[in-house]
């Protein structure tokens, strides 16, 4: 049992608070994952050809200063390093292997745990009003943010075992479910050069969304094809730079609810996380159906 | 419910007489709360205003709750007798396993509906989702819309009547002729859940009673 969480604005309106009220959000699934608490905010863009690196450290005692003049030194910061618990968000000119590259030879202990033009992910263990409290959420603006409460049914309970889990630019995954088949696919995706970071059956639902679009495919092509390939139980939310998606399985045994107004397209495992939502009352509220691909875009 | 605990609801509920005078209660501000007016045993009306979360009016016997929104999970979960109305949608799995009793939904159900269903009637103004009725024993479901896949899999003897398409039938589900009593039985199921429909619509599916007992010549259907 997990929860998920989502909410997408559908276009900029001021006064807008992502942030909070996703926090609030997954304080309402606190009850469906007391393991461990995780979210990602699609916020400010990256200045022009830097992109925005979410790193995290186990070593509680990392000089992220240190980390910092070594990045700086291998590739040019284009902003202001933030430091939150156990993660700092940097920002930098750099490609995405560029800098797992340099990351495995130069600081293996560092794990990326997001990456991209607009994406920032925090996980760590605990319960929702800790996790939001520790990185701030409350105080984040942006278009759109998912988050995850695990309870962990599959895998150890560890921050990096936690998710939303990010493997391409700009794209998240949050799952409520258990793959039966993400050993083989694992193995698979790896050969095609697919690198993971845990041996969480999640992680490779995200490393096979991000291997399908590198290969060209749109978010609902990658999504549809993974019906095929993804074998098990799942209710996905999905962020790209500028998408929101949601996919079950079909079977549809994990509880997924859809809540839409003027303003925004809301994601939860269950209601009261989206009755939290200013104007959740007036919301056209229903349930997706099994198999069938929603997606959301801004443009 | 914005201030008060689900729990502290449901125990001034639950420590209602049989004969209480208090025949009418409101809920408001459900905002999504799970056991919203569960257990119940007395003969009183609990109108809930919002949409409510799982498990709501859970083993209900002999009340009446209406809810003017939409359901989550498990709505009326093991009623044994009474009436659990719901304005809106349902979640998956509704009045599963229910015993006696009648649960309207004026809108759709999704997946499972009536699983295991051992004598509740169930009306569902719109369409129900897949693996509906599945071991379904007794009692009766009524759709007015579509059905999901799957229907009545493994079903023994409740009987199902769908006014729409059935996307499929499960294993041992099968069509059956309608008959005026059929008919009759249906429109007054219809008249007690105050859903507009035509009688005469609907086509009738059951068991075909081919699985109650091992055969070998069946083995690959088990």
């Amino acid at each position: 049992m997990c929860g998920i969480v989502g909410l997408f604005f559908k276009q900029d309106r001021p006064g807008q608070q992502l942030g909070r009220l996703l926090a609030g959000m997954l304080a309402e699934m606190s009850e469906r994952g007391p393991d461990s608490t995780g979210f990602a905010v699609y916020g400010d863009g990256a200045p022009d050809g830097a992109s925005k690196a979410s790193l995290y450290s186990a070593d509680p005692n990392i000089d992220w200063t240190d980390v910092e003049i070594a990045l700086g030194a291998a590739f040019p910061l284009a902003g202001p390093t933030r430091v939150l618990g156990s993660h700092a968000v940097f920002v930098l000119r750099a490609g995405e292997t560029a800098l797992r590259d340099w990351l495995a030879v130069n600081l293996p202990a560092v794990r990326v745990f997001g990456f991209g033009a607009r994406i920032e992910v925090f996980k760590d263990v605990g319960l929702p009003a800790a996790v939001t409290q520790r990185y701030g959420l409350d105080a984040r603006h942006g278009s759109h943010a998912l988050g995850h409460t695990r309870m962990a049914t599959e895998s150890a309970v560890t921050t990096e075992h936690s998710h939303p889990f990010s493997t391409g630019v700009d794209l998240c995954l949050v799952h409520n479910g258990s793959l039966s088949n993400h050993n083989r696919l694992r193995q698979n995706l790896a050969r095609e050069g697919v690198r993971f970071a845990t041996d969480n059956d999640s992680e490779v639902a995200a490393g096979y969304l991000s291997h399908r679009m590198r290969q060209g495919a749109s978010l609902r092509e990658a999504l549809e094809a993974g019906l095929v390939d993804l074998d098990g139980f799942y209710t996905f939310a999905v962020g790209t730079r500028d998408g929101f998606a949601i996919l079950r399985d079909a079977i549809a045994c994990k509880p997924a609810v859809l809540g839409e107004t003027d303003d925004w397209v809301a994601m939860a495992t269950e209601y009261r996380a989206i009755a939290t939502l200013p104007g959740a009352d007036k919301a056209v509220i229903w349930e997706p159906r099994p198999a069938t691909v929603y997606h959301w875009q801004r443009h | 419910m914005a201030t008060v605990p689900v729990r502290t609801l449901n125990e001034r509920l639950h420590r209602l007489p049989a004969d209480s005078n208090d025949l009418l209660w409101r809920v408001i501000n459900p905002r999504g709360a799970h056991a919203v007016a569960a257990g119940l045993t007395v003969p009183v009306q609990v109108e809930i205003d919002g949409h409510v979360g799982y498990y709501c009016a859970g083993m209900n016997e002999r009340a009446t709750v209406i809810v003017r929104g939409h359901a989550g999970t498990g709505l009326a979960e093991n009623i044994m007798s009474g009436v659990v109305r719901v304005t809106g949608n349902a979640s998956q799995s509704a009045a599963a396993s229910g015993r006696g009793g009648l649960v309207v939904i004026e809108g759709d159900a999704s997946a499972r509906c009536g699983i295991s269903m051992k004598g509740v009637d169930i009306v569902v103004g719109g369409s129900i989702g897949h693996m509906s009725a599945f071991m379904g024993q007794a009692g009766t479901l009524v759709v007015c819309g579509d059905a999901g896949a799957d229907l009545g899999d493994s079903i023994y003897e409740a009987e199902i009547f769908v006014a729409g398409t059935v996307t499929s039938l499960g294993a041992d589900c099968v069509e059956k002729p309608v008959t005026d009593a059929h008919r009759t039985r249906v429109a007054a199921l219809l008249e007690r859940a105050a859903i507009a429909a035509d009688a005469g619509a609907f086509r009738r599916y059951g068991s075909a009673r081919k699985l109650y007992h091992f055969h070998v010549d069946h083995a690959d259907a088990y």
